[in-house]
């Protein structure tokens, strides 16, 4: 029985890595051999799918707009959920429990409950297919979570720090930015990572608030069906990119991301 | 500077947890707030401070009322219970921290730093991280940021409570040293009567947000004015008894009946409370005493000491003796009193008797 502990897990990673290792196969395939062969290497290596995203605007464009209304979210995301975090954490105000726990309601809601609206209101406010559009919307989900899980951080900081730093004469905003922050560094890490996460990988806002110069490579990965077909190997390529983004946070944060899943509570 | 609190009260949802405290405190005293947990200890150094604002009485500092003004601008430090330091800075900067705010020179905070540091032996320590020294050197550090801000008030919150008995015991005695070398007003909160003694200086014993008493700690101690500062200054606990003197005589129900001469005789009759220390409270007879009956309750003994604690008549007794004494619960034994060693308050908590000091004060 011993001898054999190291089979579950292994056909476990196996099982998680396979759908993955086949996108990477594909996306150094030619067409011609993903359609014909099973060949569970590439017979015939070749990086010309990548050339097409790196080489066609169509491509890239989808890339960089992303990147550009995720971080936007991002920054926009954190920097209004550093003091509402702090005021939940550290002062008692009417109605207080009660607003904190609605805004984890909004991210209960799905998001294509707000698809129309939010398409009705940016086209008449002359948003539509802008990356704020794309990054104000994605605020309605991941400011809350922001909140939430901030909040959980800097309640792990005792509130004598900060009445220390106060006596020490420190002003607030002084204070917050050279004391308390540093403090919550690695909060404020595991939020941006969170608020990336849901942005980058969200479809059906993106999609419906953008249509050309702020189209996101999800949505442009979802219309490829060309005169010729689907193009599998520009796909497959395509989706090997998108991954990469994710990968690299998740490494940055590794240490700390049990701890945001717990909404700063651990 | 002197710190005056005129019938300062704090209300929190509507309970009191500050009533009508008055004090005055004078530079370079040191002043121990006495009291057990929740005697609001903490809140009154908070006001103090200014963290808090008292929902009624006022706050002066050399006659000027500062009320209402906000911390930063007041000009104290504090140290809390819990090692407060902050942790993303070295322990140099901490030191440094309220220097630089107040936009001094490099070199003059280079060399205020270094003092204080080399006071309380942090010197080794400068360019290290809080977290990464021990519980003793991180309320060393936030002791040294309160001193070298050399500020006129210096509010400690239970500073050695959260060390352990070694470390506690060797700050202790150091503090004292470092506390009379700045000319600063100290208020030390504690919970324990054997460090309010250590330190000297005032006592304002504190029970249920009330001082009790204000006075030279050596005073209140032997002199408590009333039942409440006599309790709160007595670890172990204070023995109380209600007794009714009629004549030469105290007595409680049927057990108690304790002879009495001299100066304690004079008062005049009727119900009292006796209050007797555990170490006044004897387990064999000495000349002068009086036989109490109980029964053994539970003995703890601390190493070479022993404390019994006697049920008489449903009160519970304790009596501190030196050596090992052992008994079975339940064992009817009879304690031993000196009726000259007792305090004596009238009905309403008022001290009407206290033993005679000793020679020489």
């Amino acid at each position: 029985m011993i001898r054999f502990k190291w089979l579950i897990p292994t056909l476990y990673i196996v099982f998680l890595l396979l759908p993955i290792y086949w996108l990477i196969n594909m996306s150094l395939k030619t067409n011609q051999e993903i359609l014909s062969v099973f060949s569970l290497w590439p017979r015939d290596l070749t990086f010309a799918n990548y050339k097409v995203i790196f080489t066609d605007p169509a491509w890239y464009s989808g890339y960089i707009n992303s990147t550009i209304y995720v971080v936007m979210n991002v920054l926009i995301s954190v920097t209004l959920a550093l003091p509402a975090a702090y005021a939940f954490s550290r002062y008692s105000f009417l109605g207080d429990r009660h607003l904190f726990f609605w805004l984890l309601t909004n991210r209960m809601a799905p998001p294509a409950v707000f698809a129309l609206p939010f398409f009705q209101l940016y086209s008449s406010m002359g948003l539509f297919d802008t990356h704020i559009a794309v990054a104000l919307a994605h605020c309605l989900f991941n400011l809350p979570l922001s909140i939430w899980i901030l909040e959980g951080f800097m309640s792990g900081i005792p509130k004598e720090i900060d009445e220390t730093a106060y006596i020490d004469g420190y002003s607030w905003p002084r204070f917050f930015v050279k004391i308390f922050i540093p403090n919550i560094a690695s909060g404020i890490g595991v939020t941006a990572f969170f608020c990336f996460m849901f942005s980058w990988v969200e479809l059906l806002l993106a999609r419906t608030l953008t249509s050309v110069s702020a189209k996101p490579i999800s949505a442009i990965m979802t219309r490829t069906v060309s005169a010729s077909g689907l193009d599998w190997g520009v796909l497959a390529a395509a989706g090997v990119l998108t991954i990469i983004p994710g990968a690299l946070v998740i490494w940055f944060v590794r240490n700390y991301i049990a701890k945001g899943f717990a909404l700063g509570r651990v | 500077m002197r710190l005056e609190l005129q019938n300062i009260s704090k209300l929190v949802k509507g309970d009191p947890h500050i009533s009508d405290v008055s004090l005055s405190l004078d530079a370079g005293t040191i002043n121990i707030l006495l009291g057990p947990t929740l005697a609001g200890k903490t809140t009154l150094l908070r006001l103090m401070a200014g963290l808090e604002r008292p929902t009624s009485g006022r706050l002066l500092v050399d006659g000027h009322d500062v009320t209402g003004v906000p911390v930063q601008k007041r000009n104290v430090a504090m140290v809390y219970q819990q090692f407060i330091n902050y942790p993303n800075l070295s322990v140099f900067e901490n030191i440094a921290s309220p220097l630089r705010i107040a936009g001094l020179p490099k070199p003059e905070i280079e060399s205020k730093v270094h003092k204080v540091a080399d006071l309380l032996q942090l010197v080794d320590t400068l360019k290290r991280k809080p977290q990464e020294l021990s519980g003793g050197q991180q309320q060393r550090i936030a002791l040294a940021r309160a001193l070298v801000k050399e500020a006129g008030l210096v509010l400690l919150d239970e500073p050695l409570a959260n060390l352990d008995y070694k470390l506690r015991e060797e700050l202790r005695k150091e503090l004292p040293k470092i506390f009379s070398q700045t000319g600063a007003i100290f208020v030390y909160a504690t919970t324990e009567p054997s460090e309010a003694l250590l330190l000297g200086g005032n006592t304002a014993t504190l029970h249920e947000g009330r001082v009790s008493q204000f006075g030279p700690t050596i005073d209140v101690f032997r002199r408590p004015d009333n039942l409440t500062t006599a309790r709160v200054f007595s670890d172990p606990p204070l023995n109380t008894l209600p007794i009714a003197k009629k004549n030469n005589v105290l007595v409680f129900k049927d057990q108690v009946r304790i002879p009495i001469n001299g100066r304690l005789a004079e008062i005049a009759d009727g119900d009292y409370t006796i209050g007797v220390r555990p170490y006044h409270l004897y387990l064999k007879a000495a000349e002068g005493t009086a036989a109490v009956a109980g029964e053994v309750t539970v003995t703890e003994i601390t190493g070479s000491n022993s404390y019994v604690h006697v049920d008489i008549g449903g009160i519970r007794w304790v009596a501190f003796a030196r050596g090992i004494h052992e008994y079975e619960i339940g064992t009817s034994i009879q304690v031993y009193v000196d009726p000259t060693l007792f305090y004596i308050f009238d009905t309403s908590g008022k001290l009407v008797h206290a033993p005679a000091l000793p020679e020489g004060r």
